[in-house]
């Protein structure tokens, strides 16, 4: 088991290697930083030269990889355009955790910009996952065992219906039941922009409020389409010859579904939840743009328009990382919960 | 009295044997009896008959007429969908918008299953280091979600390819920048799949007796090979269509994808949130229509996939 | 001796996409208490399903048992609901069936799956229990047993997984037995010792056993009284010698002429039955061996024979005497 964690650990760290070239390359052609940066000031050829010394540019593109990947603290840059290098370099390189400075913020670290984000980004998915898990879990074991009644055909119906649909347009359409119709009809309604209600601030019980319809978005199409799943791994699991067996030694149907069943029916909930991270960043993006949440999703939205590249960077890499991470503890986590590999 | 049995032959031909179906005949009936998969049919043919056989009776001139004193009029006979913030018909661009969304989900799909087959193929047939190196790529771009690298690379190639002339219309540039993001970001799936196939069905004898008649490797992938991995490319291709209207309408929902006056469905959904109380039908259209046919599509992909599925021999 | 189970005129389908597939055409047997007896015939004669119908475990749809009654101990088990069903399995009738890789579940450990059945029904606490799950392991032939009770299914052999699966069957010392191939899936060497084991421990208990099996090999060592089953029908019925020497039934006798024998010629070919079972998806109408029977008359293709005593203890469902070629 150990052995198979530390495997898993050093796969992934290659992979993320390979990630931060790909993003690299990537970044490097979205925008002009020196245009970003200066915005219509960088007229004069000297200050143009002086800008792009300034921000590494006047380096090959490798040099340019390895000083955002592991800093240039460690040698000297030429800032004057003499061609000697006399000025120390300052950046630490991402591997410490140094993602450079806000080309739009005025030298704020990125670090800062997206850390003041991620939390209420955090919020949401976290929230999502929760509704995600225990909502699949209900209705794909509920549907199973009610295998070809009127309840199991409306379910798959509406699974079917809740992942063909764009996030957006279930967040338009709850927005305007729950939003605007319940308010018409003097029903109790739910708010639609924010995080909170500024004149009441910033109070537990409002974040919880505002979360509803933000997090009710981004868990359905999920939750459709891992109902399906878990449904069709409960009628496998069913119709497996231990569940025989354990009906043959008279056990009560509660025992049989409930241990038998959905221990083995459950074990591929563990990979559900790596599965979904990245379709949950996802829409986060489209969800916080809509409702106006403060979170990580529409600071990419803000700055990528502003191509503000270390910010684009920072926030893409870290998701990058988000999800190969989440992969591995996923992977470990079904081969601890499967005693077959565990107990190998 | 003679009494020896007359014996009956040995061998009664038992006619209730069901004779031997090709795999053609076998799929098609399976997907006959998948109701909801011939119920998504019907509604896509209606569907594309609304957006490519309605232009008979209503003009794209007319979808891109604009009176601001028609603005944001509810449905009515005159605009059976409404008009919208500078007094289009909503529906006559519904229709061209739906022109738009489906052409670039058939064509993002044409994109990323020549990529995915070409990657997953190559990956499968020759091993090695070509596969190391092809499926490190696969599962790096697999690892960040399509819609961040959309968002970046629509910012990237937005506004960089001109417009285009195809069959008399002219189709603004950032309609082929969608196709070729969209089919950037979602090759990787099928690549997996069809080198999955690749390396089971290169072990195979016949792959061996293609070798040794001395066939070139290209002629073997393609000729021998990949028509026996046809089916989950097929199906992947089907759903590949709706993920790809899906994806094109997010894009476009965040105002980097189509670029106005040309309509899509998704594009016409930017801003609606503004109009969310006052204009409903807005996006309410738009959006139905984007719900309607991803889901027939899904109907359709999931009926595919039963009848293909090799496993299940009987009809 | 009292009988122990008595089934009559047991018919079981099953409704498929396909159509009805009549999987159990009306059987009638008896087991008395303490006898062991085989069912044997090809794959699909319905030998497994007509067990399963006994204990009701045949998934309802698309399985439905159209008629007969079968009777434990005088009382009808057709007429008990589900409750009743489940305080009768595993306690007086227990089952072990033929794969026990795919049998015992994968994520419970051995010694769970052991103890459940005894809190279950002996109304046993987890220690008591778990004490008792060590003497079972260890009546079975499973070594160092104490340690093992937290052993999942997959760290054990499939010989001793077969073992383990009679250690849970016999938990709670049923009166009945039915083993569904058991040793189908093993090794031959480890068959052996599955039968032995399984013969001493029916001593042990005075256990009846309906032991069923494709293999008539392992019929001769084990059984007292056989049932040969073809398409869903009993087609003979009689003690183990007198099947052995005295075969009545056509197939019966093709069974027995098929099977390699160390005696026999050489230079001569293996003999088989031609043909292949009729298709379970026809309501069967006349005798269902006709297509590939040498014996059969006019008289076989209309009507389905009944089972009929040929000799003490012997009866045969068929309308021609093999012996001298005249309808009976």
């Amino acid at each position: 088991m150990g052995r198979y964690i530390l495997k898993r650990l050093l796969q992934g760290i290659p992979l993320l290697f390979f990630i931060s070239i790909i993003l690299f390359v990537l970044m490097m052609n979205v925008g002009d930083p020196v245009a970003t940066m200066g915005g219509r000031r960088v007229t004069r050829r000297a200050d143009y030269e002086r800008l792009r010394r300034q921000l590494g540019l006047d380096k090959p593109i490798t040099t340019q990889y390895i000083y955002w990947l592991a800093g240039n603290d460690w040698t000297r840059m030429d800032m004057d355009g003499d061609g000697i290098a006399e000025t120390q370099g300052s950046r630490r390189g991402i591997i410490r955790g140094d993602f450079g400075v806000s080309l739009i913020n005025r030298g704020t670290p990125v670090i800062k910009i997206i850390g003041e984000r991620i939390p209420n980004t955090l919020i949401l998915m976290l929230a999502s996952e929760v509704v995600v898990i225990l909502g699949a879990m209900l209705v794909g074991v509920y549907s199973a065992l009610r295998q070809y009644s009127v309840l199991d055909h409306t379910v798959t119906a509406l699974s079917f219906i809740g992942y063909s649909m764009p996030i957006f347009f279930i967040a338009l359409l709850s927005m305007f039941v729950f939003g605007v119709l319940f308010k018409r009809w003097g029903l109790p309604y739910l708010p639609t922009v924010g995080m909170f209600d500024p004149q009441t601030g910033k109070t537990v019980w409002q974040v919880m409020y505002h979360m509803v319809l933000p997090v009710l978005s981004m868990s359905i199409v999920s939750l459709a389409s891992y109902s399906r799943y878990i449904r069709s791994t409960m009628l496998d699991v069913l119709n497996q010859d231990y569940i025989r067996t354990a009906r043959s030694k008279g056990l009560t149907r509660r025992t049989v579904v409930y241990v038998h069943a959905l221990k083995n029916a459950s074990l591929p909930i563990a990979t559900v939840v790596g599965l979904d991270l990245p379709f949950l960043l996802g829409g986060a993006v489209v969800t916080e743009r809509i409702f106006a949440w403060p979170g990580m999703g529409r600071l990419f939205l803000d700055h990528v328009s502003l191509s503000d590249t270390p910010v684009v960077m920072g926030i893409l890499m870290l998701v990058a990382v988000a999800v190969v991470v989440f992969q591995i503890i996923t992977d470990v986590a079904y081969a601890w919960l499967d005693p077959r590999i565990r107990y190998e | 009295m003679d009494t020896t049995p007359s014996r009956i032959a040995t061998l009664t031909p038992d006619d209730l044997e069901t004779p031997p179906l090709g795999l053609g005949q076998l799929a098609w009936r399976k997907f006959r009896r998948h109701k909801p998969a011939i119920l998504g049919s019907i509604v896509l043919v209606l569907l594309f008959l609304y957006a490519f056989g309605s232009p008979l009776f209503i003009s794209e001139s007319y979808a891109n007429h604009t009176d601001t004193t028609l603005r944001l009029l509810p449905p009515s006979a005159a605009h059976p969908f409404g008009t919208d913030t500078i007094g289009r018909d909503v529906l006559a661009r519904s229709i061209y918008g739906g022109q738009i969304s489906l052409l670039i989900g058939l064509t993002a799909v044409i994109v990323e299953t020549v990529l995915g087959i070409l990657v997953g193929a190559l990956a499968g047939y020759y091993g090695g280091v070509v596969d190391s190196i092809l499926m490190r790529i696969t599962e790096a771009m697999l690892n960040i979600p399509e819609i961040f690298l959309l968002i970046v690379m629509a910012k990237y190639f937005g506004g960089k390819i001109p417009e285009v002339d195809i069959l008399g219309r002219t189709f603004s540039g950032s309609v082929v920048v969608i196709v070729v993001i969209i089919g950037l970001t979602s090759w990787m799936y099928l690549a997996r799949i069809v080198r999955a196939e690749f390396l089971s069905l290169k072990e195979n004898d016949f792959v061996l007796a293609a070798r040794a008649t001395g066939t070139k490797n290209i002629e073997i992938i393609f000729r021998h090979i990949l028509p026996n991995s046809i089916a989950p490319i097929v199906v992947s291709a089907t759903l590949g269509v709706a993920n790809a209207i899906l994806a094109e309408a997010y894009i476009s929902f965040l105002g980097l994808g189509v670029q106005p006056p040309t309509a899509t469905w998704g594009n016409m959904l930017d801003g609606a949130n503004n109009y969310l109380d006052t204009a409903p039908w807005l996006w309410l259209f738009p959006g139905l229509f984007i719900v309607l046919t991803v889901l027939s599509i899904n109907f359709l992909g999931d009926g595919m996939r039963d009848a293909l599925d090799p496993r299940s021999r009987t009809v | 001796m009292t009988l122990l189970l008595e089934v009559t005129d047991l018919r079981t389908r099953f409704h498929t996409a396909e159509g009805t597939v009549f999987a159990v055409n009306g059987i009638s047997f008896s087991i008395k208490e303490g006898e062991t007896v085989a069912v044997v015939g090809e794959s699909g004669c319905g030998k497994s399903v007509s067990m399963l119908s006994v204990l009701r475990l045949i998934p309802i749809p698309p399985g439905e048992i159209a008629s007969g009654k079968a009777c434990y101990c005088g009382v009808d088990l057709f007429g008990k609901t589900e409750a009743e069903m489940e305080l009768v399995r595993g306690k007086e009738i227990a089952m072990i069936f033929q794969d026990p890789m795919t049998s015992l579940n994968p994520v419970l450990t051995i010694g769970r799956q052991i103890t459940e059945t005894l809190t279950r029904h002996e109304g046993m606490d987890q220690k008591a229990a778990e004490l008792r799950a060590v003497e079972l392991l260890d009546q079975v032939g499973i070594s160092d047993p104490a340690e093992r009770l937290g052993d999942y299914p997959h760290q054990f052999s499939g010989g001793m997984r077969q073992r383990v699966m009679i250690a849970m069957a016999l938990a709670c010392l049923p009166s009945l037995l039915i083993a569904d191939e058991p040793t189908t899936a093993l090794d031959v060497t480890i068959q052996a010792q599955i039968v032995e084991l399984v013969q001493s421990l029916r001593d042990k208990l005075h256990m009846a056993i309906i032991w069923i099996t494709h293999d008539l090999g392992v019929v001769a060592g084990l059984a007292e009284r056989v049932l040969v089953m073809y398409a869903g029908f009993i087609v003979e019925e009689a003690r183990v010698d007198d099947l052995y020497a005295n075969p009545r039934h056509p197939y019966t006798l093709a069974l027995l002429e098929a099977l390699p024998r160390a005696d026999r010629r050489r230079d001569r070919r293996l003999k088989s039955i031609p043909g292949a079972p009729p298709s379970l998806l026809v309501e069967p109408h006349g005798c269902p061996f006709v297509a590939r029977c040498e014996y059969a008359v006019e008289k076989c293709r209309d009507q389905n024979p009944l089972l009929t005593p040929v000799g003490p203890e012997h009866r045969i469902a068929c309308w021609v005497d093999v012996k001298t070629g005249a309808p009976r």
